[in-house]
C-alpha cells in the first residue's frame, strides 16, 4: 500500500514538474486572444481580422485563440474572461466596435495585468492603463478606389451601400467621393443607408435598386460586402470591395477595394509585447493610428477592367500618400446642400480631431444622412 | 360550473393539481424520463454531427460540461446566459396559457430597456435603490404596455397575435434606433450612436460572491411567480380555463378580456424587466446592442419548458449552458462558430418530438382502477 501510493505521488510530482516546465515555456510565448462579432468568413470585417491573426499564428512564439460570431453583450465578457483564465491570454483583440464601452473597460479593471487592445480609436485619458487603441484611416485606400470606379465607370453614376450615417461611415462615402471626382468631376455616388451593419436582404434590396438606376460600379461599408459584390456581379456591373479582397466572389467585375492589413498591425503589437514592452509601462502607445504609408491598410490588386489610365492614376494618389504630401480634405468643400464645410485654404490632415466627427456628404453624393 | 373540469383535463400537462405523489410515480417518472432521453438522443446525434466534422464527441461532450457545469467558475457563466432570457421566456409562456402565441420578446425587451433608460438616464439624482425601484417599474410597465397591446389588438379587433406581436418586435428596434439617433442622443457617442448613459452609482451589481448580476434573481423570483400564479391560485386556474376552452370560459361568465390583458401586460412586463437588467447591468445605456436576440431565445425556452414557470427557469438555465460551451467548443474542440446552433437546434427539436410520446409507453401508464 505504501509503496503503491509513494509510486502514485512521485508520478504525481513528475506531472507537476513537467507542467510547471511546460507552464514557463510557455511563459516565453505569447498568449493572444482575438474575439470577432460575426463569422470569421464572411468576406468582411471579420475576416479581415481573423486574416490578421492568421498572420501572426506563423510566428513560432506566438499561440492564438479565437472565438466568432461573439454579441456585443456578457457573452464578449466571458469570452475574454475565459481566454485569460482558461488559455492564460495576456494580450486580447476583441475586435467589435461596440465590444469597447462597457465590456472592454469592465474587464479591464478585472485583469490589470492583460493588455486589451481594441479596434476602433476609442482610448482616451482616464480610460484604464492596460487598454490601447488603433484604428486605420481605410479612407485613404477609398480615395485610391473611387479614382479607378469613376474611370472604370460609363455612367459615371456610382453606388455605395453603407449601414449608418455615423462619422467613420460618412468619411469613407466623403473620401470615395472625392477621389472619384478628382478625375471625373462630373461622377456622383448615389448613397443607401440600410440602418445596420448586417442585412444581407436589404443591402441585394439596395444594390438591385441602384443597379436599376444607371449605377454601374457599386461599393458599400457593411459588415459583410459578399451579398452586395455578389450581385453586382451577377447583374454585369462593376464594383469595388470593402473590409477584405472581395476578388473571388467578382471575378469579372471587381475592380479594386479598400482593404484592412491587420495582420501587420497584429504582429507590430506580437513584436512589442515580446520584447517585453506594454501599455502598462508606457512602452506601447495607448492610441495608433495610419493609412496606407503605414501599412494599417491597402488597396486591393487591379482587376481585369480596370484601363491603364485609371491604373496610373490611381498609382499617382497611392505614391503621395505613400509619400505622405496627400490631404484628402482639402478646402473649398462643400456639403451636398450646397453649405461650405471647409473653407478654401483650410487643409484638414488625415489626424484632425474635426474628421473623426465628420457628419455631411460632400457635394456629388447623392443622399442624406438622415438626422 | 360543472364544466370546468373538464377544462382541467383539457390543461397542459403538470398544470392539473396533483394527487398525492405516491400513487402517480409512473406519471412522475414519465416526465423525467421522456426530457432525460430525448437529451440523450440529441447529444447522440450531436456527437455524430461532430465526429463528422472532425472532432471526437466525448472530447466535445466533455467541454460542454465544463464550460456550462463543470465548475462554479463555468456554472456563473451559464447563469449570467440564462438570466435575461428566463425573464424574457415568461412573455411568451404566460399569454401561451391564455392561448395567445405572442413573440413579441425582443421588442418588449427593447421598449423595457428604452424605458429603464427614460428613467434611469434622466432622474439621475435619485438615490440608489429609488433609482433602481424606479427604473425596474419603468421597465416593466413599458414591456407590459407594449404585449398589453398586442392583446387588446387580439381581444377587441381580432388582429393575429403572432404576427402583430412580431412585427411590433421591428417597430420597438425602430424606435431604438431613432431615439438613440435623435432625441436620446448622447452627442459623445460617435460611431456607435448611444442614448446617455445610466450613471454607475445606480448601476444594478452583482449578487454578492459571484460575476452574475442581480437580473438572475429577479428572473428567478418572476418564474417562481408565474409557476405559483398560474398553477396554485384562482386567477391562475381562470387563465387556465381561458386556454383550455374560450367558449366554455365566456360561458363560465370569466372576464376574458381582462383577464388576457393582465396577463399579456405581466409576460411583457417580465421582458421589459429583463430590458431593464441590461441597460442596469450590462450595457450602461440604450443602444443597438440591447436588441441582442433574448427575446428570441426566449420564445424557443418558454415551448420547450412547456410554458410552466418552472419549466422556463430549468431550461433557460439548460440554454445558457449551450451557450455558455460554445466558446470552449471553439477555442478546445476547433469547431466553427455555427457548430453551438447545430447544438442548440437539435436539443431543442428532439425535446419538442419528444413531446408526442407522453402516454405512448405502457409502462407509465398508472395501474390504478380509478378514472383514466
Amino acid at each position: 500500500m505504501k509503496i503503491t501510493k509513494l509510486i502514485h505521488s512521485a508520478a504525481l510530482l513528475a506531472v507537476f514538474i513537467a507542467g510547471a516546465a511546460g507552464a514557463a515555456r510557455a511563459a516565453d510565448k505569447v498568449s493572444m486572444g482575438f474575439i470577432y462579432v460575426g463569422p470569421k468568413d464572411d468576406y468582411g470585417y471579420n475576416q479581415a481580422h481573423s486574416e490578421g491573426c492568421a498572420g501572426v499564428q506563423k510566428l513560432d512564439w506566438v499561440t492564438a485563440v479565437e472565438e466568432a460570431s461573439v454579441p456585443e453583450t456578457t457573452a464578449v465578457e466571458e469570452a475574454m474572461r475565459d481566454m485569460i483564465e482558461q488559455n492564460k491570454a495576456t494580450v486580447l483583440f476583441p475586435t467589435s466596435f461596440g465590444y469597447f464601452n462597457p465590456h472592454i473597460l469592465k474587464l479591464a479593471k478585472d485583469y490589470p495585468k492583460v493588455q486589451f487592445f481594441h479596434c476602433g480609436g476609442m482610448w482616451h485619458d482616464g480610460l484604464p492603463d492596460n487598454v490601447g487603441s488603433y484604428f486605420g484611416y481605410i479612407d485613404e485606400a477609398e480615395y485610391v478606389a473611387g479614382i479607378v470606379a469613376a474611370e472604370s465607370s460609363k455612367s459615371k453614376k456610382l453606388g455605395f451601400i453603407a449601414a449608418k450615417p455615423i462619422p467613420q461611415v460618412l468619411r469613407n462615402i466623403n473620401s470615395y467621393t472625392l477621389g472619384a471626382r478628382s478625375v471625373v468631376p462630373a461622377a456622383t455616388v448615389q448613397v443607401i443607408f440600410t440602418g445596420d451593419w448586417s442585412l444581407p436582404v436589404k443591402e441585394a434590396e439596395a444594390a438591385n435598386s441602384l443597379i436599376d438606376q444607371g449605377v454601374d460600379v457599386l461599393t458599400c461599408h457593411v459588415d459583410s460586402p459578399k451579398v452586395i459584390v455578389t450581385t453586382a456581379e451577377k447583374r454585369g456591373i462593376m464594383c469595388t470591395g470593402y473590409h477584405a479582397n472581395q476578388s473571388v466572389l467578382a471575378p469579372k467585375g471587381y475592380l479594386t477595394g479598400a482593404e484592412w492589413n491587420w495582420s501587420k498591425v497584429y504582429a507590430d503589437y506580437a513584436d512589442w509585447v515580446h520584447s517585453g514592452k506594454s501599455l502598462m509601462a508606457g512602452t506601447i502607445p495607448h492610441l495608433i493610428r495610419g493609412g496606407l504609408k503605414e501599412g494599417f491598410c491597402k488597396v486591393s490588386p487591379y482587376g481585369p477592367l480596370v484601363s491603364d489610365q485609371a491604373k496610373a492614376d490611381a498609382d499617382a494618389a497611392k505614391a503621395k500618400f505613400m509619400a505622405g504630401t496627400m490631404v484628402i480634405y482639402q478646402g473649398p468643400i462643400k456639403d451636398n446642400t450646397g453649405k461650405v464645410v471647409i473653407p478654401g485654404g483650410t487643409g484638414l490632415k488625415q489626424t484632425d480631431i474635426d474628421l473623426e466627427k465628420m457628419n455631411y456628404l460632400v457635394e456629388g453624393v447623392l443622399g442624406s444622412t438622415g438626422s | 360550473m360543472t364544466s370546468t373540469a373538464t377544462i382541467t383535463l383539457t390543461a397542459p400537462p403538470g398544470a392539473a393539481p396533483e394527487p398525492p405523489a405516491g400513487r402517480r410515480w409512473r406519471t412522475s417518472l414519465e416526465s423525467v424520463a421522456i426530457p432525460a432521453g430525448a437529451m440523450l438522443v440529441a447529444l447522440l446525434l450531436f456527437g455524430i454531427f461532430c465526429g463528422l466534422a472532425g472532432a471526437s464527441p466525448f472530447s466535445v461532450y466533455y467541454s460542454i460540461y465544463r464550460a456550462a457545469f463543470g465548475s462554479w467558475y463555468a456554472f456563473q457563466n451559464t447563469l449570467i446566459r440564462a438570466a435575461p432570457i428566463m425573464l424574457c421566456a415568461l412573455c411568451t409562456a404566460l399569454p401561451m396559457r391564455l392561448g395567445l402565441v405572442v413573440i413579441g420578446n425582443e421588442g418588449a425587451l427593447v421598449m423595457g430597456g428604452l424605458g429603464t433608460v427614460l428613467v434611469g438616464a434622466y432622474w439621475v439624482s435619485a438615490p440608489h435603490y429609488v433609482a433602481l425601484t424606479a427604473m425596474a417599474l419603468a421597465g416593466m410597465l413599458a414591456g407590459g404596455l407594449w404585449i398589453l397591446a398586442v392583446g387588446a389588438m387580439k381581444i377587441y379587433r381580432g388582429v393575429n397575435e403572432v404576427i402583430s406581436s412580431l412585427l411590433m418586435n421591428y417597430i420597438a428596434i425602430a424606435i431604438l434606433n431613432h431615439l438613440v439617433n435623435g432625441p436620446m442622443h448622447d452627442p459623445s457617442s460617435l460611431n456607435k450612436p448611444s442614448s446617455f448613459p445610466v450613471p454607475d452609482a445606480n448601476a444594478l451589481g452583482n449578487i454578492p460572491g459571484s460575476r452574475v448580476h442581480f437580473g438572475l434573481i429577479y428572473g428567478i423570483v418572476a418564474c417562481l411567480i408565474t409557476w405559483v400564479l398560474i398553477e396554485h391560485t384562482s386567477f391562475g386556474f381562470k387563465v387556465r380555463m381561458i386556454g383550455g376552452n374560450l367558449r366554455a370560459a365566456r360561458i363560465a361568465g370569466l372576464p376574458v378580456g381582462k383577464i388576457s390583458l393582465l396577463v399579456c401586460f405581466l409576460g411583457g412586463a417580465a421582458a421589459g424587466l429583463a430590458g431593464m437588467a441590461e441597460i442596469a447591468a450590462v450595457q450602461g445605456c440604450a443602444n443597438e446592442s440591447l436588441a441582442a436576440g433574448y427575446g428570441y431565445a426566449g420564445i424557443l425556452v418558454a415551448f420547450v419548458g412547456r410554458q410552466h414557470g418552472l419549466g422556463v427557469l430549468l431550461v433557460a438555465i439548460l440554454l445558457g449552458g449551450i451557450l455558455a460551451s460554445g466558446g470552449m467548443l471553439q477555442r478546445q474542440n476547433h469547431l466553427s462558430d455555427a457548430t453551438v446552433l447545430v447544438f442548440q437546434g437539435l436539443v431543442f427539436l428532439v425535446i419538442l418530438y419528444s413531446e408526442s410520446l407522453y402516454g405512448r409507453f405502457k409502462f407509465f401508464q398508472e395501474r390504478t382502477h380509478g378514472h383514466q
